[in-house]
């Protein structure tokens, strides 16, 4: 299943950023399929706020990149009608907050379209957008809502830790036929890693990787925890051998392989930024109970974001968001 | 009328006073978050100061405003004092916010500051609101919604507006055009020539006025006041400017050239009505230096204060979540949760009130 997919392409690999991985990706996508194309706020002549599409515009045109006025309402309803009408739309929203703005697009039509006509309909839509704290944004631009998101019918969610799997994931949700949120944390755009050049590697949809093998307990990461996990993996070898696991996709989860980790460890801890109450972390550890009740050897650990919004000041900042020392903190409370 | 008359010396001295006050404001914004003291993202309102100071100019210090992304100069324009201004820009206890809310988020609800706004066209639904308590509770107030040209794109903008038409409420809002969203240019966001024309659709009086113009914007705003007291619903004033800077510190603006910000900044609206005031006899070359040096030295002032003030407690994080905070607040984190094990240490049983009601800095107002 998971390392497997990639391992059997056997492709070269270079060393590269997560944002260039993910430009990669869009370029590839770009040069394969002339029905993709690109449309978010300032993502053309400007290359994104935050850099993603770079020079995209430069080499496909304005039609292929193309911006869209400030109305995230606007633009994700145009998607959603244009992916129900034989185009392949990879939409920007800027900053994840914004999908506030455009929600009814989103969840009653985006989500729904497929269903409600009885199937009749394709909804080949990717949005990516930008999640997380860390930069002093505050609270209207460090959100984490794929948890939101992942809880409606009809929307896949993906979460890719690593630079590999935010190439593979952002192909493999522009050649899906389903709508998939893309969830890049914006404080890894500048995380390095080993990515496969070939065209067709993909991360499929659905499949975690284990990024690390351990014997004593199971850490399920995403996104940033993934790199601050596999860190304090390193840091506890000799007394924890700590499993990490990259849980690449929330909708659908690959219970599987973590249920399979449970089983050999007996511990699990879920590393998660999003709020803890009621969210991502809570489905994990409700389907481990349900498929490895009898393999726990200690009650379950959540890290993650307490239930208060992201403040702006640094001192705040800092005590609400998760960080490799809590998920130290939580492997060394149950083992 | 009018918190700043214009038609008299003492006003126009005032509102040459503000307008120095957010430029002076927000170079020391920028150069301070160049070096790094202030986290987050800075945007600038430096060549729109008429815009602002012109419309608080005509409000009265009861009436409300609900700002944007670029909200220092409404809150200078509205009378907020940079010192706290500059405290919250650093993430400081003292700040307006107490540190939660930073350069886009500043707000002082008690001086009618609804509050800038991360969220683009987030402001006018605001104002709608702020209008409807107004009408409801029959006050004699008004409430003003900024907006980016931008914005002017977002249907809850359009929502806004038609709801305080349809129900006459005593609202204005006022789009600062100042050719671009972010980076991408006004007239291809736009099909209209001119944004106030979408009034149109709503069957409410939209006008173009000179931005750079801090007289002319005070003129406009006053006529819609007046308007708006008087039942007749909202405004739409289009208010012509230009953003100096990049869109945020920081940008290095691919979109546009030197030359075109050299033609604006001819028209700079605070070199244009100190010359006019020169002109009038009202003020001499000196004494504009003289204030310019004084408020320089307001600002440098303030920038020391937020330095030197305290950083928030960690444990605020949790602070005003709700009016009336639940047992606990989850944040598991660093607390043990064993199979029947208590929640002791660091897990939050609900806080007491504080004293100041939660106010680091509560006696500045
Ligand atoms: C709903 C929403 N979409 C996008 C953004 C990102 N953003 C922040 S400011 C801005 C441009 C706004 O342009 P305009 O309304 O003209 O205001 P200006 O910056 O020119 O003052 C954008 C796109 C946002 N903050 N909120």
């Amino acid at each position: 299943m998971t390392a497997q997919t990639e391992a059997e392409l056997e492709t070269e690999t270079e060393t590269m950023t997560v944002r260039e991985a993910i430009r990669q990706a869009l370029r590839e996508e770009l040069d394969r399929d002339e029905d993709v194309y690109l449309m978010g706020e300032d993502i053309g002549l400007f290359g994104g706020v935050l850099e993603v599409t770079g020079d995209l515009y430069e080499e496909f045109g304005e039609e292929r990149v193309r911006d869209t006025p400030i109305s995230e309402a606007g633009f994700m309803g145009a998607a959603t009608g244009a992916a129900a009408t034989g185009t392949r739309p990879v939409v920007e929203l800027m900053f994840s907050d914004f999908a506030g703005v455009s929600m009814e697009q989103i969840m009653n039509q985006m989500a729904k379209m497929r269903y409600m006509f009885g199937g009749k309909a394709e909804m080949p839509v990717t949005v990516r957008t930008t999640e997380g704290g860390g930069m002093g944004a505050a609270s209207q631009h460090s959100g984490t809502i794929h948890t939101w998101i992942g809880h409606f019918p009809g929307l896949k969610a993906v979460t890719p830790g690593t630079a590999a799997a935010a190439k593979g994931l952002t192909k493999a949700a522009i050649r899906s036929d389903d709508p998939v949120f893309v969830f890049e944390n914006k404080m890894i755009y500048e995380q390095k890693g080993a990515v496969p050049t070939d065209e067709e590697f993909t991360v499929p949809i659905g499949e975690a990787a284990v990024e690390r093998e351990g014997e004593d307990a199971t850490v399920v990461a995403t996104q940033r925890l993934v790199g601050e996990s596999l860190q304090t993996a390193e840091s506890l070898a000799g007394d924890v051998d700590t499993e990490v696991i990259d849980a690449r996709s929330l909708y659908p989860l690959d219970t599987e392989t973590i249920v399979e980790s449970v089983r050999k460890t007996g511990r699990l801890i879920v590393a998660d930024e999003s709020p803890l109450s009621y969210g991502t972390h809570a489905e994990i550890v409700a389907r481990v109970q349900e498929e490895a009740f009898f393999s726990l050897d200690a009650p379950i650990q959540r890290v993650g974001t307490p239930d208060t919004h992201v403040p702006f000041s640094p001192p705040l900042e800092q005590e609400v968001l998760p960080d490799g020392d809590d998920v130290r903190e939580a492997i060394e409370r149950v083992t | 009328m009018g918190e700043i008359n214009l038609q008299t010396p003492e006003g126009r001295a005032e509102a040459l006073r503000r307008m120095l006050t957010i430029r002076a404001f927000d170079s020391e914004a920028g150069d301070r978050f160049a070096d790094g003291e202030i986290p987050g993202f800075v945007h600038l309102y430096i060549g729109e100061e008429a815009v602002g100071v012109g419309t608080c100019a005509a409000l009265e210090d009861d009436d409300y405003i609900a700002s944007t992304h670029r909200g220092h100069g409404h809150c200078i324009a509205k009378g907020l004092d940079p010192k706290y201004m500059m405290a919250e820009l650093y993430g400081k206890a003292e700040g307006y916010c107490n540190g939660k809310g930073g350069s886009m988020h500043i707000a002082d609800v008690d001086a009618g500051m609804l509050g800038a706004n991360g969220i683009v066209g987030a402001g006018p639904p605001l104002a709608t609101g702020a209008a409807l308590s107004i009408d409801y509770q029959d006050r004699d107030q008004v409430a003003v919604g900024f907006l980016g040209d931008g914005a002017v794109a977002q249907g809850q903008v359009h929502e806004a507006i038609n709801l305080a038409a349809t129900w006459d409420l005593p609202a204005i809002f006022v789009v600062e055009n100042n050719q671009y969203g972010e980076a991408t240019p006004v007239d291809k966001q736009h099909n209209v020539d001119n944004l106030s024309d979408t009034a149109q659709a709503h069957d409410i009086p939209g006008l173009t006025v000179d931005g750079m113009d801090v007289t002319a914007v005070a003129e406009a705003i006053g006529e819609a006041r007046a308007r708006a007291r008087n039942g007749d619903g909202p405004t739409l004033v289009e208010a012509e400017t230009y953003r100096y800077r990049g869109h945020y510190e920081g940008d290095e603006e691919p979109y546009r050239d030197d030359e075109e910000i050299e033609r604006w900044q001819d028209r700079d609206p605070i070199e244009s009505f100190r010359d006019r005031l020169i002109d009038r006899g009202e003020l001499t070359a000196e004494e504009f230096d003289e204030l310019e040096a004084e408020i320089e030295a307001e600002i440098e002032a303030a920038v020391e204060y937020a330095q030197e003030a305290d950083e928030p407690m960690p444990d605020e994080a949790y602070d005003d979540m709700f009016a009336e905070t639940p047992p606990e607040i989850e944040r598991f984190a660093t607390a043990a949760r064993t199979d029947g094990g208590e929640r002791t240490a660091s897990s939050r049983s609900s806080s007491e009130p504080r004293s100041d009601g939660g106010r680091p800095g509560g006696d500045r107002r």
